[in-house]
């Protein structure tokens, strides 16, 4: 009976929820000047930026195999100097650990700098330290910070309870009581998310480089603005291997941890 | 060796969990609380620990009161008692030689606990506590490969690493088959006999109650309805404790022990 009588609502729900998303989407184009013929006006030009594109200049390899590693080095450092930021600032965040007027203070914090994109980040700190690797470092320190702090204490918040218990029950005081109790159950999840990270910031380390923050990002910024599209797709198809090459390996690695 | 004086306890909803307890424990008892779920066992026996906070009342251990204590004292006063859960609470990614250990930091300072280093008497202490409950072979296995009789028999080390002079066990054995319930249970028996160390133990089984128990309380409601020894807790007794007949599943039935 129930359902019969539910049934014409539902739809007309979804119908209603369609004609909603389609009238946003329309308004949106239409604010942003976007149109179908600009899009259809622009085809030919890409055809050509393909074209120009292949195939890559496999010469320009020896020339940007540095920058890649640099890359590949400001991710590693700034996730492991994320990391090691983060484990503390999680453990202020889990509400399972921390009393009340810790843990919304040290989340407010958290989320304020997860507000900020990774981008922006780096331009600040171009600003700050000059251009070179020094700045990307710090951006994606910040980067990886926030979000390891964010998967572990989520994760910290859903550790089992009993040892917990049985650390106050044997007489642990708080470090103690972490140690044993909160530490073994989640130093898995967290190697997990510190690979996580690296993987991501290598994405993310790619195009840093376009704010002047190092790596193979300020190669991207060069061959495109001397209209050298078959070394931009050489550092694509260079990019492309690194980021699957390592995604394979820390999905492998993370696989065994959890 | 434990007095509760005059302990209530009302939940935060209303509900009450303890109305006006007074109890005098005496060292070496094997004292055993029964009652219907909800009847305030557990409350009870988590505020001896103060693993729950009462609402009215003083608890003493030894003497010091653990409703007053604070920080350091409270510790100090924890360590004196061991606690023994349903679910074991291990930490499951751990060896049983860490989780038998996790029973010592109350002793030592916290560098020193959390740098792993324990001198050496306490690693000949929680092997010693294995070798009691008959399991040294699995030191160094990781807690998460044990069945469930012999994670309870580790986490009945750790309290024994402890050197705890009060155990309190709660419903130890209802997350384990009749067979193992046994063994746990003689463990319990035997550690009570030997070294002296006052039991406090929650069961539903009431016919292990009986064969356990020196001295039986019987909870209705977060009253206090019985206080006796075990052979004058007849099974008129155990009905009014219950406050109905008593039903086949509050038996274990006969194994052979």
């Amino acid at each position: 009976m129930s359902t019969d009588n539910n049934r014409p609502i539902k739809r007309t729900k979804t119908g209603l929820t369609i004609l909603l998303l389609a009238l946003l989407c329309w308004g949106s184009a239409i604010r942003t000047d976007a149109s179908l013929t600009t899009l259809i006006n622009g085809l030919p030009q890409m055809g050509d930026l393909l074209i120009e594109m292949v195939p890559p200049d496999i010469q320009y390899f020896s020339d940007i195999i540095k920058p890649m590693l640099d890359t590949i080095r400001m991710a590693l450092i700034g996730a492991t100097l994320g990391a090691l930021l983060a484990f503390p600032c999680a453990l202020f965040s889990a509400n399972n650990l921390f009393p009340k007027f810790i843990t919304i203070p040290t989340r407010f914090v958290l989320n304020l700098l997860r507000t900020i994109p990774d981008l922006l980040l780096a331009a600040i700190f171009v600003a700050i330290f000059g251009i070179g690797l020094i700045p990307g470092i710090f951006a994606l320190t910040l980067f990886s910070f926030g979000i390891i702090a964010k998967l572990t204490y989520e994760s910290m918040e859903a550790i089992d309870n009993g040892p917990l218990e049985a650390m106050t029950a044997v007489g642990a005081n708080k470090t103690q009581w972490i140690t044993y109790g909160v530490i073994p159950q989640i130093a898995a999840p967290f190697a997990a998310y510190f690979l996580y990270s690296f993987e991501i910031n290598v994405r993310a380390a790619a195009i840093l480089g376009l704010v002047g923050a190092g790596g193979v990002g300020i190669m991207f910024d060069h061959t495109l603005k001397l209209l050298q599209y078959a070394q931009t797709s050489m550092l694509i198809l260079l990019t492309l291997i690194v980021v699957v090459l390592i995604d394979f390996i820390t999905t492998k690695v993370r696989e065994q941890l959890l | 060796m434990i007095e509760i004086q005059n302990v209530s306890k009302v939940y935060p909803n209303g509900t009450i969990g303890l109305k006006n307890i007074n109890l005098s424990f005496e060292k070496g008892e094997f004292i055993v609380i029964v009652g219907r779920s909800g009847a305030g066992k557990s409350t009870l026996l988590r505020s001896i620990n103060r693993l729950h906070e009462i609402s009215e009342g003083d608890i003493q251990i030894d003497n010091r009161s653990i409703t007053s204590a604070k920080g350091q004292q409270l510790r100090s006063i924890r360590r004196d008692v061991g606690m023994i859960f349903q679910n074991f609470n291990l930490v499951r990614r751990s060896t049983v030689m860490r989780n038998v250990l996790s029973g010592r930091v109350g002793y030592h300072s916290t560098l020193r606990t959390v740098l792993n280093l324990f001198p050496k008497e306490d690693q000949q202490l929680a092997y010693n506590a294995l070798q009691r409950v008959g399991i040294t072979e699995k030191a160094w296995t990781r807690a998460d490969q044990l069945s469930g009789g012999q994670q309870q028999r580790v986490s009945i080390a750790r309290a024994l690493a402890q050197e705890a002079k009060i155990i309190l066990a709660d419903e130890p054995v209802a997350s384990l088959d009749p067979m193992t319930t046994r063994q746990v249970m003689n463990d319990l028996k035997r550690i009570n006999q030997e070294l002296g160390i006052t039991m406090v133990v929650n069961l539903h089984f009431i016919d292990l109650a009986r064969e356990y128990a020196t001295r039986i309380i019987g909870l209705r409601a977060g009253e206090l309805v019985y206080d006796g020894p075990v052979e004058e807790a007849t099974d008129d007794v155990f009905s009014n404790i219950y406050g109905r007949e008593i039903k086949d599943d509050e038996l274990l039935g006969e194994t052979a022990g």
